[in-house]
């Protein structure tokens, strides 16, 4: 399963990186959305895959069930989904207004503030 | 705005709005409830909250939506965030680290003693800032 | 002492969510956001003087025990870089009183100010990297949407450079942080500087160490990665330039500093030795990217690029004295850069324009300006008697300490640059005739666009943080004396460990 993981992880990068470097903003802010997924698989499989029972203390007993799985890495990635999803609104608004200011979806033509 | 005289919005996707919305709030305040020793909590009943409203927005319009929240936005934000500070400063208040979890007994007539804790308080406040946030994004983006 | 920890991040908390439901009422707003940064800096301080007294202040969130929790703590040198905030801070706010425009005063300027700040002190105070990760996206947010606000055209452009950059570099910190919890199983910077520090794959710790190296280097801005940022500061008001330059790149640099102190100590002779590499070329870049420039705020942003490479200079030294000299310029840049940006919009004001090559004539009708221009920018190029001056000899006696004469004689020849390049706005701005165009509006009275008791807020931040920069350089003892204790706090790394895990390890 981690080798799976690995080779989907390596293709979200690999898109995600070769999206952000096309010209059109709106494959820029994919590209970033990507490399965001890619990151979250990457906690999770990095954190260790295991086949156990969800990490909750059933009502009476004073530890989970055992093997449980590692609540901390879900958490990480849900607290970085939450972000993400606050960031990619952001984005899309941004992306949106860039277009109506500037009048191109095209990265090239905006380098008046590097001059 | 969608005009009065170009109906998009299907008569069944309306009337079923009536019904939905309704049950969608209610199962918010579930999850919101229930989240304290289970799977749910604030932040997905306020997700299943602010859905309910975007959903009326897309069936009706933003406008109705705003009218039927009757706040703004963005005051839910505020006073979720007061809220939620709130329960963090009873701890500190109390002389604790803060955030700790504070608890209480409080008799409710017929119901028998309940217990309250500072992360029920938390957790409307962030109940209230995801549905805030959430209307705040949703419903500028369809407004324009 | 844990309310005083909490404090940082609970006022701007406060501030913002009451600015908030004072949304539309900007007489309120205001006065709110000044009473918010006022308080930030009167808990700062106090947080500073027991930290000072008693040694590093610790508290569990939640009461949940380290390395479980998420650990709130503050050594001096975060302590002081909460102090630095809450200068800032409320030289900020005060300047933006007057010159922020009520279409973005009415937009949220001010519940985003203490969003941000909020997020900075955050930053500075967590125990934990996750959270760090957590208080750096709350700022980053925060700084998104003050750099859009208003929408003109050439911010967006910035905007898009900014946003794209930092999401990047967050990315590859979420990365970082996933592969380090797999390899050592927690969070908490202290269990994680134990346990990288027993891990017996040391190959694996370097490259996550050049992981985080990336990751906060571009949030830093060091070469090669700083490009955004001359791109982007420039463009929005100058208020919210100002906070930008002073702070953002700051937390970048504490971060760097913080994790290649605790954590990432195993194999320095690579590590610390790349990044006194990277510094030197930041300072040199920065500098002849300085000197190219025309417009006030370019150029002034090439400068923050050259002093995060003197910055990355003392840690890269890793000597208590190296670090100390880190800390003092940290000091010293934060103050004498915000000091300048907040005069670039005076300029501004007077000569309707940012480009130097339309400036001019202003010693002529405002010697006070000229002053409170050359205390900090001298200052900057690190003459005496300010602050940049002893910061600078601090740095270079590090360096000779440890035999780096190659970083010693980068260090000297940029600072001679720096002064090229004050040499260059000096002569642009204030010595030469106006040009033409302008030549009616310099001097004329009621040039800043605002008079009487207007003039307050906006005069006494600028004054206020040039005179600082002068009074630290005589203070520069009693500076330097708190400047080693972080320095050494930094070094043993051990009292810090301690200070988090109690007697558990």
């Amino acid at each position: 399963m981690d080798t799976i993981l690995a080779f989907v992880i390596g293709g979200l990068y690999a898109a995600g990186i070769y999206l952000i470097l096309r010209r059109s903003i709106v494959k820029l802010i994919i590209g970033l959305a990507l490399l965001g997924q890619a990151a979250n698989l990457l906690i999770f499989t990095a954190a260790g895959l295991t086949r156990a029972q969800p990490p909750i203390v059933a009502e009476g007993s004073e530890v989970p069930i055992n093997p449980s799985a590692d609540p901390l890495p879900q958490a990480l990635i849900l607290t970085a989904i939450v972000i993400s999803f606050g960031v990619l609104a952001f984005t899309t608004v941004l992306v949106k207004r860039v277009y109506q200011t500037v009048g191109t979806d095209d990265l090239d033509d905006m380098k008046a503030t590097d001059r | 705005m969608v005009p009065e005289t170009t109906p998009i919005v299907s008569l069944i996707l309306r009337t079923a709005t009536r019904y939905v919305f309704a049950v969608m709030l209610l199962l918010s305040i579930f999850l919101l409830l229930r989240g304290h020793n289970e799977p749910g909590g604030g932040f997905i009943g306020g997700l299943v909250a602010g859905i309910a409203f975007v959903l009326y927005a897309i069936a009706f319009d933003v406008e109705s939506a705003r009218t039927l929240l009757r706040i703004e936005p963005r005051v839910l934000v505020g006073s979720g965030l007061l809220m939620a500070a709130f329960a963090g400063i009873i701890a500190l208040a109390l002389g604790d680290p803060f955030l700790t979890g504070e608890w209480a007994t409080i008799p409710i007539p017929l119901l028998g003693d309940t217990y309250l804790g500072t992360p029920f308080i938390f957790d409307v406040g962030v109940y209230l800032v995801v549905i805030g946030i959430t209307l705040v994004i949703v419903l500028t983006l369809a407004e324009e | 002492m844990n309310v005083l920890l909490i404090l940082p991040m609970l006022i701007p908390l406060l501030t913002a969510s009451l600015a908030l439901l004072a949304w539309n009422h900007p007489r309120l707003q205001r006065g709110l956001s000044v009473f918010g940064a006022a308080s930030l800096l009167g808990a700062a301080i106090a947080l500073l003087t027991v930290v000072w007294s008693d040694g590093i202040q610790v508290t569990q969130g939640g009461n949940w025990p380290a390395p479980f929790g998420i650990t709130i703590i503050s050594d001096l040198f975060s302590a002081i870089m909460v102090g630095l905030t809450g200068i800032i801070g409320l030289s900020v706010v005060l300047y933006s009183l007057v010159s922020i425009d009520p279409a973005r005063e009415s937009f949220g300027f001010h519940p985003l100010i203490h969003v941000l700040l909020m997020g900075v002190c955050g930053a500075f105070l967590t125990g934990d990297i996750f959270n760090l990760y957590v208080w750096f996206e709350v700022l980053l947010i925060a700084s998104f949407v003050l750099l859009a606000l208003g929408g003109e055209r050439a911010q967006m452009e910035g905007a898009i450079k900014y946003v794209t950059l930092n999401l990047l570099s967050s990315a590859i910190f979420l990365a970082a942080i996933g592969l380090l919890y797999g390899e050592a199983g927690t969070l908490n910077m202290a269990d994680l500087a134990i346990r990288l520090g027993n891990s017996d794959r040391q190959g694996l710790t370097t490259a996550l160490a050049m992981l985080f190296l990336v990751a906060f280097g571009i949030k830093a801005a060091i070469f090669p990665l700083f490009f955004w940022l001359p791109a982007s500061y420039h463009t929005p008001p100058v208020v919210i330039s100002t906070i930008f330059a002073a702070l953002l790149t700051k937390v970048g640099v504490y971060s760097l500093i913080r994790v290649f102190t605790l954590m990432f100590t195993q194999d320095t002779a690579l590590t610390h030795t790349l990044i006194l590499v990277i510094a030197g070329f930041t300072m040199v870049t920065g500098v002849l990217g300085a000197i190219a420039q025309v417009e006030f705020r370019r150029l002034l942003s090439f400068l923050i690029v050259c002093e995060i490479g003197f910055l990355l200079m003392g840690l890269g030294i890793f000597t208590p004295l190296g670090l100390a000299g880190s800390v003092f310029f940290m000091i010293h840049a934060i103050i004498s850069m915000s000091a300048l940006f907040l005069l670039s919009g005076l300029t501004e004001r007077i000569c309707h324009t940012f480009n130097l090559k339309q400036m001019g004539g202003l010693y002529h009708s405002y010697p006070a300006l000229a002053v409170l221009f050359l205390v900090p920018a001298l200052g900057l190029a690190g003459l005496p008697p300010m602050a940049g001056f002893f910061a600078k000899v601090t740095l270079l006696q590090a360096a000779i300490e440890v035999e780096s004469y190659t970083i010693v004689i980068v260090a000297l020849v940029v600072s001679l640059l720096v002064l090229v390049a004050i040499a260059r706005v000096w002569n642009e701005a204030f010595w030469k005739n106006p040009p033409d165009d302008i030549a009616g509006l310099v001097g004329r009275p009621g040039a800043l666009q605002v008079s009487g008791a207007r003039l307050i807020p906006l005069l006494l931040p600028v004054v206020t943080l040039a005179s600082l920069t002068l009074i630290m350089g005589i203070a520069a003892e009693a500076i330097l004396a708190i400047a080693m204790d972080a320095g050494e706090q930094l070094m043993n790394p051990s009292g810090y460990i301690q200070a988090v895990l109690g007697g558990q390890q």
